[in-house]
């Protein structure tokens, strides 16, 4: 079995280091196995977030030789290993202990998202007639497994620091979840335009690029969101209608 | 003196999953206040991770399903043992659960009538399970926790509880840490809902996380509570087996479901070699009907790859033990076969079964709408737990609650895909729901203040232990427990093994009093380790108690030495508890009775 260099991230709030541990990697290992092999073998106080293995739960976001990316679902034989791997937290949120950071702040977040609320039921028993399709249309943005990757590398929050004036691409895929949700009709424009700062999305789409779950963020949630906050308004004839209703 | 921060509420929910959730917003929907408790993140509880669906009988897709039917399935998937009476209100108020939660926003896949569709999952008689795709659970936990953080609830993530706090017999309180600072904290409460999930980390091949440590089941013992039906923990048929790393997760039983079959290396569809007499009327005899059921023919019987996990896991051990194994020592399961049948197989694979599609791909570089996947048995789910009545889910303690895996009764002897999520909502409401009222009654108490103290000495003692040059490491205490109850009280039983194994978690018990971790209290995962490792070994000596003691074979539980079912064993639920000189005590209650209604649908649904 060869033995590969883990160069893993150690330090707090106040800073830190890289460490490298020499590991033994066998066929099938994925970098989450690695970092659980160094703190059974040679730093028992290791801090890592996992709980699924299989990519399901978001919990083991890291920045793999830079990349943002689910340990558990990295393969070591998909990196080069005659050169360190270096494993460091995600940079875009606060340092809390080694591989762990504060993602506190987009609890919050999804807090300020007004929530879902359906209208009302078309049959006898309470429930709705949804079709298939309506399901498949939103399906995308529901599979969403709050990593929050596509936060870290969003450069409004990584490089601007817009926390208190932008939700985030997975903030707009949940908006989008629920603007596109067969059910619902609450109305989120608004949010979307001022609090949510969907205009500092200028399109890059490097949140696109890591997610994991493969969304479309910037494509199927973000660009049709500006579109209807767009024919809201900053279509004239619109505004100018809505001046005259008060609409 | 110790230093903590104290939390005051009325219902204190131990757990975040979809039972935890579900007893939050209940209770807060009561009007008292709530705080809830959770290991991780919010949203990552093991629910998440649930692929094949939510059992209720809605009649959706097959108008014959109904509460009488879905009860019948559900005693003979438990083989009895259930208690009879959460069999019952499972099965009657699962439905109004699950439409409840698309009230909520939650979207499942749909019938052509715009109805939510159901799915075929093992011992169930008709198509049962709401789902979408195959990320049900993703889809209903994130409901209940966006709907959740709407409705008043206080979350507390990413810290453990490790002690429950009492006044005369009645629960009071908590006592735990959070993971960052490591700091203490303490939660008053008048009613504690547990809702913790299992205790598959006992064993080395589970689908289960490493939050499965069996602490609620721990903490209500410590706490006076019964633990009931340990002996029967589910050994799920399906894990993947290649590459190593990613052994014991998780291969849903959808791929069956949805027409996968089982081979062995002789390419024989072992399944059908092996049908028992309690299913036999309604299992397929050749594989045309077998594939006929999977696409909803409603006069075909179920393939035998459809049978209960128990006996779909042991006859994939016979394989592997009997040299027919695959490659790397699982056996064959097979969806790409199913292009013979169907136009456009590979598209409806992937659109069915998503998450497996990615697993496979990403994790072992196979593509199953190309080529067969091996698996082997994993441990999965405990159908034994803390003992509950079944109306309020309240255990023999005043004041403490248990729901969803931690609790029992609902499943017996074994559980039956999909009622797993449905219990979750089912009771979770009801403990939520009498938790809050519990707490509306419950007079003012007091914490004992040299109780705590005690408690966080006795935290710190594998940080303080670092210097001693005898303390062991706590993985290592880990890993030796792991292995002895795969190996001795995994699938295949003997009083032997068992006593043996009782014999080892005596020793590591000794041992783990002496662990020790370098570092500090901030985000330590070795020394949450050694916190955990009390719960482990708890439930460890739990299961193997009542696995002696219990000598017959029946649903999940198997004994090489009483290979067959006894009538007499049949009567009796095993009981543990804590008696006061710390030992573990064990009793026999007689199973609850059925009543004259559920004894004729029993018989009618033969
Ligand atoms: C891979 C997989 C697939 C599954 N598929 C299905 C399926 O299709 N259908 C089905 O019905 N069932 C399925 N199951 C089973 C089902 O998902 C679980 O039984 C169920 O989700 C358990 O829910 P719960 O609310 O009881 O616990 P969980 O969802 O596990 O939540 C437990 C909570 O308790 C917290 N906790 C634990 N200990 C402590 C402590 N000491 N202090 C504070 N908090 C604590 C945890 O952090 C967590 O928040 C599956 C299970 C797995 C593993
Ligand atoms: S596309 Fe928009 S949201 Fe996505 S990374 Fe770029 S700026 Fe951020
Ligand atoms: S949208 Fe994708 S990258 Fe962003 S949090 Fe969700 S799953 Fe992660
Ligand atoms: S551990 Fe769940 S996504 Fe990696």
């Amino acid at each position: 079995m060869p033995t590969v260099t883990f160069r893993v991230w150690r330090g707090d709030s106040e800073g830190g280091d890289y460490q490298d541990y020499p590991t033994e990697v066998s066929e099938g290992m994925v970098v989450l196995d690695a970092i659980h092999d160094i703190q059974a073998q040679q730093a028992n106080d290791l801090a890592v977030r996992w709980n699924c293995k299989a990519g399901k739960c978001g919990s083991c976001s890291a920045e793999i030789n830079g990349q943002p990316k689910l340990m558990c679902m990295t393969r070591i034989s998909d990196l080069p290993i005659d050169e360190p791997i270096t494993v460091e937290p995600m940079r875009a949120f606060p340092s809390l202990r080694d591989l762990v950071t504060d993602v506190s702040w987009n609890y919050e977040v999804k807090k300020k998202i007004k929530k879902f609320k359906p209208r009302d039921p078309d049959f006898e028993d309470g429930t709705w007639n949804i079709q298939q399709e309506d399901v498949d249309r939103v399906q995308e943005f529901r599979k969403c497994i709050e990593c929050y990757l596509c936060q870290d590398v969003c450069h409004v929050l990584r490089e601007h620091q817009k926390h208190d004036e932008f939700i985030g691409p997975r903030f707009l895929v949940y908006a989008a979840s629920l603007e596109m949700h067969p059910l619902d009709v609450e109305d989120r424009l608004e949010d979307l335009k001022k609090a949510n700062g969907i205009g500092y999305c200028n399109i890059t789409k490097c949140c696109t690029k890591v997610c994991p779950e493969h969304i479309t963020i910037t494509d199927n949630a973000i660009i049709p969101l500006k579109e209807r906050v767009v024919d809201r308004y900053y279509d004239p004839i619109k505004k100018l209608l809505r001046v005259i209703t008060g609409g | 003196m110790a230093d903590y921060r104290t939390h005051e509420y009325d219902v204190l929910v131990i757990g975040a999953g979809g039972a935890g959730l579900r007893a939050a917003i209940e209770a807060s929907a009561q009007g008292v206040s709530v705080g809830i408790v959770c290991k991780s993140l919010l949203g990552k509880a093991h629910t998440v991770m649930a692929e094949g669906g939510i059992a209720a009988a809605m009649a959706n897709v097959d108008e014959r399903d109904g509460w009488r039917v879905h009860f019948s399935d559900t005693m003979r998937g438990g083989q009895y043992l259930n208690n009879s009476h959460m069999a019952q209100i499972h099965a009657k108020e699962a439905p109004e659960r699950v439409r409840e939660l698309e009230g909520w926003g939650a979207l499942f896949d749909r019938t052509q009538e715009g109805r939510i569709l159901q799915r075929n999952f093992g011992g169930h008689r008709y198509p049962r399970l709401a789902h979408v795709g195959d990320r049900t659970g993703l889809e209903m936990i994130r409901t209940l926790q966006d709907h959740g953080i709407h409705q008043g609830v206080q979350v507390h993530m990413e810290c453990t509880v490790v002690r429950l706090l009492k006044e005369g017999d009645r629960v009071i309180g908590a006592f735990g840490y959070e993971r960052e600072k490591g700091r203490f904290l303490l939660f008053k409460a008048k009613a504690v809902v547990l809702a913790t999930g299992g205790i598959g980390r006992a064993y080395k091949i589970t689908s289960n996380s490493w939050e499965y440590t069996g602490d609620g089941h721990t903490l209500a013992y410590d706490a006076g509570a019964e633990l009931i039906d340990m002996e029967f923990v589910q050994f799920h048929p399906t894990g993947m087996v290649w590459p190593p790393s990613v052994r014991g997760i998780l291969v849903t039983e959808g791929v069956r479901g949805e027409g996968g079959i089982l081979y062995n290396s002789e390419n024989k569809r072992f399944m059908f070699d092996d049908i028992p007499d309690l299913y036999k009327d309604q299992t397929a005899d050749n594989e045309d009907e077998g594939w006929r059921y999977t696409q909803g023919d409603r006069d075909a019987r179920r393939p035998p790859e459809l049978l209960t996990r128990d006996h779909v896991a042991r006859c994939i051990v016979r394989e592997i033990k009997e040299g027919r194994g695959s490659e790397h020592g699982g056996v064959y399961l097979d969806i790409a076969w199913i292009k013979e049948r169907l136009p456009n197989a590979e598209e409806h694979i992937k659109k069915k079964l998503p998450s497996m599609y990615h697993q496979f791909k990403e994790l072992a570089g196979i593509e199953i709408t190309k080529e067969p996947m091996e698996v082997g048995p994993t441990t999965h789910y405990v159908m034994g737990g803390i003992r509950v009545d079944a109306e309020t889910q309240m255990s023999n303690v005043p004041g403490l609650f248990a729901a969803g895996e931690c609790g029992a009764g609902l499943h017996g002897a074994n559980r039956l895909g999909g009622n797993s999520l449905s219990d979750l909502l089912v009771f979770g409401k009801r403990a939520g729901e009498h938790a809050a009222r519990f707490a509306k009654d419950a007079k003012a108490s007091a914490v004992n203040e040299a109780e705590v103290e005690n408690i966080a000495i006795e935290c710190l003692a594998p940080l303080e232990n670092s210097e001693e040059p005898n303390g062991e490491g706590p993985f290592q205490i880990q890993y030796e427990l792991q292995d002895l109850m795969q190996d001795l009280v995994g699938i295949v039983r003997t009083k032997k093994e068992i006593e043996e194994a009782l014999e080892r978690i005596q020793e590591l018990k000794k041992r783990s009093k002496t662990v020790s971790v370098p570092g500090n209290r901030e985000y330590n995962g070795g020394w949450h380790t050694a916190l955990d490792l009390h719960n482990l070994l708890t439930v460890s000596e739990a299961i193997a108690r009542a696995a002696l003691a219990r000598e017959e074979s029946r649903g999940a539980h198997f004994r090489e030495d009483f290979p067959a079912k006894s009538d007499d064993e049949a009567k009796t639920n095993v009981v543990l508890n804590k008696e006061s000189d710390g030992d573990m005590a064990l009793v026999r209650q007689p199973v609850v009775e059925l009543t004259s209604e559920m004894s004729e649908i029993i018989k009618e649904m033969k």
